[in-house]
């Protein structure tokens, strides 16, 4: 796949301080914060609306803890959860789907494609179906069935070391079949399970508890600055092997390592609030388009995930009036739609 | 690769091509002799030549011979549907899908049910296509837009894209209203049980137009899988091409996809396939698609009716059940994946 290439040289920044120094790229940097502010921003309305609406100077002091009890409750108990697990569970799912693009070379290689997603729908719906669709059953058996999936396709993909096209079309495969096991389940269920794997097959964060909001930021923590560290070596890697190899870099244990972090990171992150359609897709791709950089924009990535599951949440929560949508619904309008306007907007793609 | 396949002739296709179509006449005669309605030979014989009075007429005059045609025309056309879109967008994971096609047709489909209360499979054909073709225009007049024209990224992205913002729709749409999704979920899983011969007389025309489209576009097509400026060095017109074979892809997947729902795998998994055989020159690839992609569906869709006999697994699931497997194996025995 052809990769877009910035017209002019990135402005960057040195960063010193001792033996140490980094290359700051100048818009990366800028953007990034930026969409944090928004995404604060956004993240303070969506805090004060709602059926008991507060101003966002009554949720500031209701953070801080003097905004009364009323306040405090809705916000700290209802709402905060809810929140911070749509900013988890965007950033997870958009840094995943950034380095599974960059591993793979391909615009189109997020983690729907080479069939996470679809493993864990398929744990899900086995959890809905068999054990009875607890909560607890349904985010076990998703996580086991993502992980199987990917191993399934990492084992079938291998041989002598793993390339990208390989890997994405044996994804394909495993997805396709997965897909079948599941469209083949949703006929054969009653309709009330059909209905609640529906809902769970588009993603939602609503009824999310401190215990969600836990997992996704332990992981989110942990693995995020991992990724980070190792984008420069995934960069290298896009070049193909050969390049990366000549440059130092262990393609085979980079891409492994990678892999493991990306997948855990969206494992988790669908766990926790199911499969959130084409956050993995778009985010990224929006990202590399606003910084024009090179390589994964990890933290851009993150920063964009994180504003799209945000906004989209305020907007299910309160477009449709009485009936509330489940959040994977407008992250797809959302996002498609964005990204279909700004390739319909600019010149180069 | 390369050499193997300069070595090979016109002949040695001809004789290749003659015997894929003996395959696709037998999984056809398979199709048309079993099902759940067991018919001995000699009845079958008799249903088929006197079309009055004889044991299983209806049967086979008026479920399974469309059926079998129906899953001809839908086979050869998702098959050429795919080469076409793996070699318009450069890319391997490309499938008729990309263009928003099954996306435009599940929307279609969708408010068929949800806003204009449609009750039966059969009468979506028309809002499925209308779906399809919308999103096909819509998409490819976006992709287009930008300098250099629809280059295969571009095509690639605003697929992925309308694919994300149409498919919410759909989802929206049936969250809201069960009854929806209960009707929905049997559509989106693509079979063939529900066709009649009033389904191919709906879409014969458009596979016709789409194929012929198709089959001129060989020799563009290997000229544009060298990049665009060699094409154009070649005399090919580029644009033109593209668009052709586009309006090519949203005839044949968009009237497949409205006559039986959405089939994943097939538009995927056969050219490459092919291309695993023969190697990449778009002039057989295309027409060996053709044959292949049938048999491969027909062949599903007898399967399907005999495992779990008297009723039935729809094709869909199985086609992605026989052909995931068989891809994976040619995947593992090349070493190099994905040139096109």
């Amino acid at each position: 796949m052809t990769r877009t290439l910035t017209e002019r040289p990135v402005k960057r920044f040195t960063l010193r301080a001792g033996g140490w120094s980094y290359l700051l790229p100048l818009r990366a940097a800028v953007v990034t914060c930026a969409l944090v502010v928004v995404t604060l921003a956004v993240g303070v309305v969506s805090l004060g609306s709602g059926d008991y609406p507060l101003s966002p100077a009554q949720v500031i002091a209701a953070l801080t803890g003097d905004g009364g009890t009323a306040g405090q409750f809705v916000v700290m108990r209802l709402r905060l959860p809810r929140l911070l697990v749509a900013l988890g569970v965007g950033a997870a799912l958009a840094v995943g789907g950034a380095v599974l693009q960059t591993l793979t070379r391909n615009a189109l290689g997020s983690p729907d494609i080479i069939g996470l997603d679809r493993g864990a729908a398929t744990g899900a719906l086995l959890g809905i179906l068999v054990l009875g669709g607890g909560s607890a059953a349904i985010a076990g058996s998703a996580v086991v069935g993502g992980a199987l999936a990917l191993v399934a396709v990492y084992l079938l993909a291998f041989r002598g070391g793993l390339r990208g096209a390989r890997f994405v079309l044996v994804g394909v495969c495993v997805a396709a079949m997965l897909g079948a096991v599941n469209a083949y389940l949703i006929t054969r269920a009653d309709l009330w399970s059909a209905n609640q794997a529906a809902t769970w097959l588009v993603g939602s964060v609503a009824g999310s508890r401190w215990g969600h909001v836990a997992a996704i930021w332990i992981a989110c923590g942990v693995l995020l600055p991992v990724l980070a560290a190792m984008s420069s070596r995934l960069r290298l890697l896009e070049m193909g092997d050969e390049v990366a190899v000549g440059l130092g870099v262990r393609a085979e244990r980079a891409r492994l390592a990678a892999l493991a972090c990306a997948s855990a990171l969206t494992c988790v992150a669908i766990a926790t609030a199911g499969p959130i359609l084409f956050v993995a897709l778009t985010a990224p791709q929006l990202a590399r388009r606003l910084t024009g950089v090179a390589g994964p924009p990890i933290w851009a990535s993150a920063a964009m995930g994180a504003l799209l599951m945000v906004v989209s949440d305020l907007a299910a929560q309160r477009l449709f009036g009485q009936a509330q949508l489940p959040t994977g619904v407008v992250t797809g309008a959302i996002g498609g739609g964005y990204l279909l306007w700004m390739l319909g907007r600019r010149r180069t793609a | 690769m390369t050499s193997l396949t300069v070595r090979k002739g016109r002949t040695a296709h001809a004789r290749n091509l003659t015997l894929a179509l003996a395959v696709l006449a037998a999984v056809c005669a398979a199709s048309v002799a079993l099902g759940s309605a067991e018919l001995s030979p000699s009845a079958l014989i008799d249903a088929l030549l006197r079309r009055e009075g004889a044991e299983g007429v209806t049967a086979i005059w008026e479920l399974r011979v469309p059926r079998t045609l129906v899953g001809l025309g839908v086979g050869a056309a998702l098959g050429l549907a795919g080469a076409i879109m793996q070699s318009l967008t450069r890319n391997p994971l490309a499938d008729p899908g990309i263009l928003g096609v099954n996306a435009g047709a599940a929307t279609g489909v969708a408010l068929a049910f949800a806003v204009f209360g449609l009750t039966d499979l059969r009468g979506s054909v028309w809002f499925a296509f209308a779906g399809a073709a919308a999103a096909t225009v819509l998409v490819y007049t976006l992709g287009s837009r930008g300098y250099g024209g629809a280059t295969p990224i571009r095509l690639a992205l605003v697929g992925t894209a309308a694919d994300a913002a149409l498919l919410s729709i759909v989802w929206a749409v049936l969250l809201l209203d069960s009854d929806t999704l209960h009707r929905y979920r049997f559509w989106s899983v693509g079979s063939l049980a529900a066709v009649d011969s009033a389904t191919l007389g709906q879409i014969w025309m458009f596979l016709v137009a789409g194929a012929v489209f198709a089959l001129a576009l060989g020799p563009a097509l290997n000229a544009l899988a060298l990049g665009e400026d060699a094409a154009r060095a070649l005399g090919v017109h580029v644009g033109r091409a593209r668009l052709l074979a586009v309006a090519a892809v949203t005839l044949l997947c968009g009237a497949a996809t409205a006559a039986v729902g959405p089939i994943f795998f097939l538009g995927l998994a056969v050219p490459h396939i092919v291309r695993a055989l023969i190697g990449p020159d778009q002039r057989w690839l295309l027409p060996y698609s053709m044959v292949i992609a049938p048999s491969l569906l027909l062949a599903c869709d007898v399967l399907g009716r005999i495992i779990v006999r008297p009723a039935e697994l729809e094709v869909g699931i199985i086609t992605a059940f026989a052909g995931a497997p068989v891809l994976i194996a040619l995947l593992r025995g090349r070493k190099r994946v994905g040139e096109l």
